[in-house]
């Protein structure tokens, strides 16, 4: 059983909640979900989940307790949570956007805005999805700082830098973060069929890359069988990562449109 | 004690341009949306809209009735961006105070607690601090038992209303509402924080009714801070009101793709009733 793209970006997802104990695992998104339940499963069989409403939740659905907005917000002040959230755009420094697209008095494009991106990212650790890696999303500067990053952190004193931690960044790509000196974004890992070079250039602000990037670890045989047979036996992960060599194949089939492509034909 | 039953036109009737309104329920969720739709026929106008934001906020906007919004979000959930509250902001229809969810929470609080604000973390390093220059910052006059260090915090304002709008499942005559989903959402504060609030629900019943077979923490609201009950069946709609109903996703999807005037005129031109009609005949055209 070999694993496709969005399976490691299942577990790089997962990854995130290790050895995170007894809290409240937030994850948004299919694919960071699926990561959560996998580490419920598995590594951090202490997480909390909740069914995306107002209850705590086993994983087989059992619920364990209430969490309504109201106890959300306090499990995200009192930190007993991790977050995995989205991002519109995202810098070097980890600031995150969310709301608007161009100037916020007047924007090009309105987006869902702020929600809680603030309050989550002083108040717990907080990991992002970005399931299309690109230079759109890794920018040199958001429009409208949500999520706050390690250098407007600082920047706003000890009461911001508290409780402040950006722990990582997975994509379809690679898994990142900010474990350098001044806290600039850098490559953790590559997917396996990608490499440094293909990450650097999608991403618009020059990338820590360091000499030797390993590749996303593989998932164990029990993971791969609980992604597809527990955790998304319908394959919904493909829709939101869909699998580069499949894609190609697909490509390359005479009638689904785009001709050729890189090892298009082979079947 | 006093009888508050009302019609939505009464709660309209009761209202002012200019004032500012909270209304809760939470993106596309147990909306007041019969009473949005009152307020949508008479001529006010001008509002500052208080809102966790969902359709309430988007036909307000859309309608050209909100001056200023105070908001974290507007979404409708299934459909993550609210297509008519997204075309009015790119338009400069209306100004925009965006605070953080929690933030919000606090200034409802605050409001609830009589006091002029609350310290929060939240805000601090985000743009939330740019776009809102009014936003102060208060410093703890205790220094941490550790570091020593007296930590600064945003000191988020009341956000005290005029009048809040708010949809429950079941409420008495006398303004005692009960909310049978999973989620309070803030309708207890939207209430607490308002000089009046008005409440509809899917039934009226007897005060004895409510505990029947439901558990008294489901008595959400306390009539001494609602001023006006309207009985409004399906009165969410098209949003959700768990368990009485879940959110009408063909209809909602059809508002998202529909331009506002085009809805308006065929769904917001009569009274609440001609409107659940209106959503009937769509209904049964679409089945067709």
């Amino acid at each position: 059983m070999s694993a496709g793209r969005a399976e490691y970006c299942v577990i790089a997802c997962a990854e995130a909640w290790r050895d995170d104990g007894e809290v409240l695992a937030s994850p948004m998104g299919l694919i960071p979900s699926i990561g959560a339940r996998l580490a419920r499963h598995t590594f951090s069989p202490d997480l909390l989940l909740t069914d995306g409403e107002a209850l705590l939740v086993g994983p087989d659905g059992t619920p364990e307790g209430w969490l309504p907005y109201r106890r959300h917000l306090t499990a995200v002040t009192g930190g007993r949570r991790h977050v995995m959230m989205g991002a519109s755009q995202i810098d070097r420094f980890g600031n995150q956007n969310i709301s608007c697209v161009g100037d916020w008095s007047r924007p090009r494009r309105q987006l869902l805005g702020v929600r809680g991106a603030p309050v989550n990212t002083l108040n717990n650790p907080t990991s992002y999805w970005i399931p299309k890696h690109s230079p759109r999303v890794f920018v040199e500067r958001v429009d409208m700082v949500c999520g706050v990053g390690y250098d407007r952190a600082a920047a706003a004193g000890p009461s911001a830098t508290r409780f402040h931690r950006l722990p990582r960044v997975v994509t379809d790509l690679a898994v990142l973060d900010f474990a350098t000196p001044d806290h600039a974004m850098r490559l953790v890992s590559v997917h396996p069929g990608v490499t440094a070079e293909q990450v650097g250039e999608a991403t618009g602000f020059e990338l820590v890359i360091p000499d030797e990037v390993p590749f996303t670890r593989e998932p164990t045989a029990r993971e791969l069988e609980l992604i597809r047979t527990v955790l998304d036996p319908k394959g919904l992960r493909n829709r939101e990562v869909p699998d580069p060599e499949r894609a190609a194949r697909d490509r390359g089939t005479p009638g689904r449109g785009v001709p050729g492509g890189p090892g298009g034909g082979g079947r | 004690m006093s009888d508050k039953t009302m019609s939505a036109r009464d709660v309209v009737g009761r209202l002012e341009s200019g004032m500012t309104l909270g209304i809760g329920g939470w993106g596309s969720r147990r909306k007041p949306m019969a009473l949005v739709r009152a307020l949508l026929r008479s001529e006010i106008t001008d509002l500052t809209v208080v809102a966790y934001g969902g359709p309430d906020v988007g036909l307000l906007a859309a309608a050209g009735r909100i001056r200023s919004l105070v908001t974290a979000f507007a979404t409708l959930d299934s459909i993550p961006l609210e297509p008519h509250y997204r075309a009015a902001r790119e338009r400069g229809a209306f100004e925009l105070t965006e605070v953080d969810e929690a933030m919000f929470m606090w200034g409802l609080h605050a409001a609830a607690n009589r006091l002029p604000f609350l310290p929060v973390r939240a805000g601090l390093g985000s743009d939330v601090m740019r776009v809102n220059p009014g936003l102060r910052t208060v410093t703890s006059p205790y220094p941490d038992a550790a570091t020593g260090v007296r930590e600064e915090l945003v000191a988020m304002p009341a956000l005290r209303l005029d009048a809040a709008l708010v949809h429950m499942n079941r409420a008495d005559r006398l303004g005692n509402g009960q909310y049978l989903g999973p989620d309070p959402y803030f309708d207890d504060l939207f209430c607490e924080a308002a000089d009046t609030a008005y409440v509809s629900c899917e039934r009226i019943v007897d005060t004895a009714e409510l505990t029947k077979e439901a558990a008294p923490q489901t008595l959400l609201l306390q009539r001494s801070s609602v001023t006006g009950v309207v009985e409004a069946p399906n009165g969410a709609h098209f949003t959700s009101c768990v368990p009485d109903y879940g959110r009408d996703e063909a209809f909602q999807q059809m508002y998202a793709a529909t331009p506002y005037a085009a809805f308006a005129e065929r769904f917001l031109g009569g009274d609440e009733p001609a409107y659940q009609s209106a959503v009937q005949a769509w209904r049964k055209e679409r089945d067709q």
